[in-house]
């Protein structure tokens, strides 16, 4: 990637502190951080440690209440809400635990929705949300609402979702917290192979199971990044092949690198 | 974008059927209301116009006997008689009067060749013609000399042309009215109905003299009552003034004494009439106003609810990259469509209703001003940008991150 000399996440010395009434409470007291383009990155931590808080500044949710973050470069933490609402839609991509599709609306629209905030046309939009969805595998399923997909295929959808205004940093907040152990690896094998083929992936998650995937574990605990080492990652695909499953549509076809 | 808000709007109420239905009461009321009132009272409004078109230029009725004496109500006629000299005496004292002329009325039946027909028999001068202003349809008006002589001519309405020659042209023939063999000199124009109700093309016209001396057998001096026209409408009151003198005057009435004749002025009863009309008509166009604005905190209700509910989805919206303008315009484009339903769904309703309304109401015709139609789609509009601004701006401004975690 050009400029890969600069991290596309930078952060120096942040720190949040959230007002409860009278008391203020510090989620990050001090942050530095730096994630190269092209990283599988697993945040992890026990609840409270502030990994969402984290997880939140880095997806430009929020700003932080002091410190820097450059995200490809540029200073965004004192930026507006509507120019951080712009990085968002076009450098971002978010995943949640709760798969956050709109209810009574189809797979197809759940993705033109970024799509329509960036100002396409809907011919244009069409043809996006197709081909994200094609990518995570669901082509053929484009008219299903959430309630008629399975929680591994809703979660595939918002994963079309995230990635469909082709954002540098793929955001993944307990991606696998509401599913079963072998729709988590399908959804792990995805996010592993949008990462080879060049996507920035950040994952936060307090299982090791899951963290296990990426190439670098940063944990935090009481609002400070306390490890941060690279990994060796296990393979999702090739694990998703251990349960023999012929009806896997992910197996085999993603070679673990 | 616009339209594609309108679409997703659309889809969102139609999820919650009943309740965007209930909410959008308030604007079908005060819409159906509001369109009820205008298309009764523009209805009523013509039709009084009508009315005081049908009685020709602004009219004075006289009438023998005082309304009151000295608290005593005397009956009509039971005072002084009128005399035709006064008729002569109007018009010569009576600057701002333009025509008199004296009516006698009788009801007679009338005879043609082998059909008859009961109905009244008006007796008067020329002048009355032009004080209705009512011409002939076909055939002649009798003149003064014909009065004077007091020759057997007549004019026939429309209703009674009709009932006595069917679709055939009457002028020429000849009727008897009770036995006075009468030649038809004309048909009058069609004048409709009159402001309480009654056929004013069912009568015989013939000349003043001829009535009284041929039909009812009375004194040649007396007239029944006096029929006035002012010099314009203006004057009215002026030439009502004037003819409260001269009659005054005849009469050697001193001046601590009453009238002893009454004065009816037509038109400006029926200009009371209008008056209550529009009172009506304002005061239901007031509780449109209030339906209206309940309608409208109804609809802001019903979007704070909708954006709580909603919260998570918000949140959802801003996460990928949704603008607060994006939000808003999504609620606000709700909340407009919202209202803009009720308005045309009230615009249906009140239109029915006032069609219905007027098959109740004898001759009374509906009518909807194009101005009003726009008017209550854009105070449909109004409400639902005014009253949906709120809500929406409320929805905009939420953190993202708080709108996430709303469960």
């Amino acid at each position: 990637m050009a400029g890969s000399e600069e991290p596309l996440v930078r952060l120096v010395g942040v720190t949040k502190i959230y007002q409860r009434g009278e008391v203020q409470v510090p989620a990050l007291r001090g942050v530095d951080l730096e994630v190269t383009a092209g990283e599988m990155a697993a945040l992890m931590g026990p609840s409270g440690a502030g990994k969402s808080t984290l997880m939140n500044l880095i997806g430009c949710l929020d700003r932080p209440s002091s410190g820097a973050y450059l995200l490809g470069g540029r200073d965004v933490a004192r930026l507006s809400r509507d120019e951080l609402a712009a990085i968002r839609l076009r450098e971002i991509g978010f995943v949640f635990q709760g798969f956050n599709l709109l209810p009574r609306t189809s797979a197809l629209e759940n993705v033109e929705l970024p799509l329509l905030y960036a100002g396409l046309r809907a011919r244009e939009r069409r043809t996006r949300a197709l081909a994200a969805l094609e990518r995570v595998g669901l082509a053929g399923r484009e008219h299903h609402t959430p309630a008629q997909l399975s929680g591994g295929q809703q979660q595939r959808v918002a994963i079309a979702r995230a990635l469909v205004n082709g954002p540098r940093l793929l955001l993944a907040d307990e991606p696998t917290g509401n599913l079963d152990s072998r729709t988590a690896l399908e959804v792990m094998a995805l996010l592993q192979a949008l990462n080879r083929e060049g996507l920035t992936v950040m994952v936060v998650t307090h299982e090791p199971d899951v963290a296990a995937y990426a190439r670098r574990r940063i944990v935090v605990r009481d609002g400070r990044v306390r490890r941060d080492e690279p990994i060796l990652p296990r393979c999702a695909a090739a694990d998703l092949s251990a349960w023999r499953d012929p009806d896997s549509d992910l197996t085999g076809d993603l070679p673990c690198g | 974008m616009w339209l594609m808000a309108v679409r997703l709007a659309l889809r969102a109420l139609s999820r919650n059927r009943l309740r965007s239905a209930l909410t959008a009461l308030g604007v079908i009321i005060g819409v159906a209301a509001l369109i009820i009132t205008v298309a009764l009272g523009e209805g009523a409004r013509r039709l009084i116009e009508q009315q005081i078109a049908s009685l020709g230029s602004s009219m004075l009725i006289v009438i023998p006997g005082a309304s009151t004496t000295g608290g005593f109500v005397g009956g009509a006629g039971s005072g002084r008689p009128l005399l035709r000299e006064d008729v002569d005496e109007i018009l010569r004292l009576a600057p701002a009067v333009r025509y008199a002329a004296p009516v006698d009325r009788t009801v007679a039946q009338v005879v043609s060749a082998n059909l008859n027909w009961s109905c009244q028999v008006l007796g008067t001068t020329p002048d009355y013609f032009l004080i209705r202003d009512w011409a002939p349809a076909r055939g002649r008006l009798f003149t003064a000399s014909e009065n004077e002589t007091a020759a057997k001519v007549c004019l026939l309405g429309q209703t009674v042309a009709h009932n006595l020659f069917g679709s055939a042209d009457p002028v020429g023939e000849m009727v008897r009215i009770k036995q006075m063999p009468c030649e038809v000199i004309g048909v009058l124009a069609p004048k409709g109905q009159s402001a309480m109700g009654t056929d004013q093309d069912d009568v015989v016209i013939v000349p003043a003299l001829t009535l009284r001396t041929r039909l009812l057998n009375q004194s040649r001096q007396h007239v029944g009552t006096i029929v006035i026209a002012a010099t314009s409408e203006q004057d009215l009151p002026l030439a009502e003034q004037q003819v409260v003198q001269v009659l005054r005057m005849r009469h050697k009435l001193a001046d601590d004494q009453d009238n002893d004749f009454t004065i009816r002025n037509l038109s400006e009863l029926m200009q009371t009439q209008q008056r209550v009309v529009q009172t009506n008509a304002t005061m239901l166009r007031n509780v449109a106003a209030v339906s209206l604005l309940v309608g409208g905190i109804g609809i802001m209700n019903i979007m704070l609810v909708s954006v709580t509910e909603r919260t998570r989805e918000i949140g959802v919206r801003l996460a990928i990259g949704a603008r607060e303008r994006d939000i808003l315009r999504q609620f606000l484009v709700e909340a407009v469509v919202l209202s803009v339903s009720g308005g045309l769904l009230g615009l249906a309703l009140g239109t029915g209703g006032a069609h219905l309304l007027s098959s109740f109401l004898d001759g009374l015709s509906v009518e909807i001003p194009a101005f009003w139609v726009l008017m209550a789609l854009g105070i449909s509009i109004a409400i639902g940008v005014s009253f949906g601004f709120y809500p929406a701006r409320r929805a905009a401004r939420l953190d993202p991150i708080e709108a996430l975690r709303h469960e």
